[in-house]
């Protein structure tokens, strides 16, 4: 079975984001960037279900700006076959990734995608759900685990209460959640391979694909910073100053 | 035109964060109307009729509505989409599943985990895991939204029911079969009901050491929560994480402990009332954003708080 697994090129996660002083949006230039962590999940499950004997080709795909090489090649550094970028310079919103993700799909048949389940700077959470729609495939979102099986797949789903348990019939998108497994790091070695491995460049027109943004962003501001707390001598204190000024037991 | 909000429910009752939504579908200016997808539903249908605000539910009671699975639910909404200018859902796990199928097949923009109403085109949504706030305006013929449900307060009681109309179901698309549940069982209240919320991080050092935190909560009626580092370390299951890809909480009063303050943790936390951190390491980012913060050795402090209550 091939598997595409798609991913985003996003600010580093553990760099705190500014808001730019006019308010158009934050700042990115000069910031690091990263592959979006939920992505990364996404590869290394395709890569372990390859290492497993489930999956013969993994076909990476990034939509957005040039920059997004270098994503790619993380993810084929990793151990993804091949790449292929669609792309645009234009903001990509998540209906315009599912539908150029639709094209992608279109040409290459995979038997199962595999996305992150949420891009850690517009916090959409949208695309997978959208990719499924789109196909009219079925949709697996949140899995902690997936298990292929003869044209279905057994996935466990996160819940807000725990756990949920189902079949889906393939090909299906599936999006990852946190505990689906723990992505491994690259190595040199394998970061030279990954510059041979091909990587394919093609622009949404080509695809006939409309990539437009559908919301437009009137502004973008800090959210309101909470007062000054105070640091307490001991717990006798906190709990008077729960009760007394707080009120809140 | 109206409003429509999709219901979570658990075939009996509303799931909390139905009212909020609902109270954030009467800013918009229309009807609101509620959608109950469930089987042997009529206990939620008549719950939601009850809710101030509502002027209809429709009620699709079906087999295959049993659990809301995405395709099945998505078609259904789908199936009467074009009598209303919005769609709306909690951005619950509930919500996050089967909406954005909506919006893509309407071939609709979604506003995801919107915090604020600015009009019925604008809205405000929380990006960077809360570190900046969009204002985004969306042009498109219905608008396909989920609500945090922090942002809004819930919609109270109505003084009498609305009428409850059936609703003919969509036929099953059979792409998903339902296994089973695993579900958490606890005494304890739900985190995104909970007045008061106690979590533990990486600090804390073992999921055996949660029980000095359940101790602390069983005293206060309150529900525990994690942080990310906690789930990572396979202390506690996912869904007691709380942050940006967890669950998004506001109680009265919040208690970390044992919790450095991850930008993905305080963006599932910052909004809380009355916010409580215990520490020992007297940089930790968190006191940036507590009421009142011990530096202390949590094995020590914990108990004795529990104690002292």
């Amino acid at each position: 079975m091939k598997v595409l697994v798609a991913v985003k090129r996003v600010v580093d996660p553990n760099i705190k984001v500014r808001v730019k002083p006019d308010g158009t949006g934050v700042e990115t230039a000069n910031v690091k960037m990263a592959m979006n962590p939920f992505c990364e999940i996404a590869v290394e499950q395709a890569i372990r279900m390859k290492e497993a004997g489930a999956v013969t080709e993994i076909v990476v795909v990034s939509v957005g700006a040039a920059q997004c090489q270098e994503t790619l090649r993380t993810a084929l550094a990793m151990g993804a076959d091949r790449a292929i970028l669609v792309e645009t310079a234009v903001e990509v919103q998540p209906l315009a990734v599912a539908k150029a993700l639709k094209a992608i799909v279109a040409k290459e048949s995979p038997g199962l995608v595999i996305m992150g389940k949420q891009a850690i700077d517009d916090d959409c959470n949208q695309s997978g759900q959208m990719l499924a729609a789109l196909l009219n495939w079925p949709q697996a979102a949140f899995i902690s685990k997936i298990t292929p099986a003869d044209g279905r797949a057994e996935v466990t789903r996160e819940i807000d209460g725990g756990l949920e348990r189902l079949a889906i019939k393939l090909p299906a998108v599936v999006t990852t959640d946190l505990r689906l497994n723990e992505p491994r790091y690259v190595t040199l070695p394998n970061i030279m391979k990954a510059k041979k491995k091909p990587l394919e460049i093609v622009k949404p027109e080509a695809l006939g694909v409309d990539v437009a943004p559908r919301l437009t962003t009137l502004k973008v501001e800090e959210p309101p910073k909470r007062g000054a707390g105070v640091k307490l001598a001991d717990v006798a204190e906190l709990v008077a100053k729960l009760k007394n000024e707080a009120k809140v037991i | 035109m109206a409003i429509l909000v999709v219901a979570e429910h658990d075939n009996k009752q509303l799931r909390p964060g139905v009212t909020n939504t609902i109270a954030a579908a009467g800013k918009l200016g229309g009807e609101v109307h509620a959608l109950v997808a469930g089987h042997q539903c009529g206990d939620a249908a008549a719950a939601a009729a009850k809710v101030a605000g509502v002027a209809k539910v429709l009620v699709a009671d079906a087999p295959h509505y049993a659990v809301p699975l995405a395709e099945n639910l998505a078609a259904l909404v789908l199936s009467v989409a074009d009598k209303y200018s919005h769609i709306l859902a909690p951005a619950t796990g509930f919500g996050k599943n089967f909406m954005p199928r909506i919006a893509a097949q309407l071939d609709v923009a979604q506003i995801s985990d919107i915090s604020g109403i600015v009009s019925a085109d604008t809205f405000v949504r929380p990006i960077y895991a809360g570190n900046a706030l969009a204002t985004v305006q969306s042009k498109d013929k219905i608008k396909v939204v989920t609500v945090r449900i922090t942002g809004f307060d819930a919609a109270g009681a109505a003084a009498s029911a609305a009428p409850v109309e059936s609703i003919t179901p969509v036929a099953d698309t059979g792409f998903a079969e339902f296994k089973g549940h695993e579900l958490t069982k606890s005494s304890r209240p739900e985190l995104t009901a909970a007045r008061i919320i106690v979590s533990g991080g990486r600090g804390m050092g073992s999921g055996e050491n949660f029980k000095i935190l359940e101790a602390l909560a069983d005293k206060l009626g309150a529900a525990v929560g994690a942080s990310r580092a906690a789930v990572d370390s396979g202390f506690v299951p996912n869904d007691y994480q709380v942050g940006q890809t967890g669950k998004i909480v506001a109680p009265e009063l919040y208690v970390a402990v044992g919790i450095s303050g991850a930008i993905q943790h305080l963006a599932g936390m910052k909004d809380s009332k009355v916010i409580v951190a215990i520490n020992k390491d007297p940089e930790a980012p968190i006191f940036q954003v507590a009421n009142y913060w011990l530096v202390e050795d949590l094995f020590k402090a914990v108990p004795e708080l529990t104690a002292k209550l």
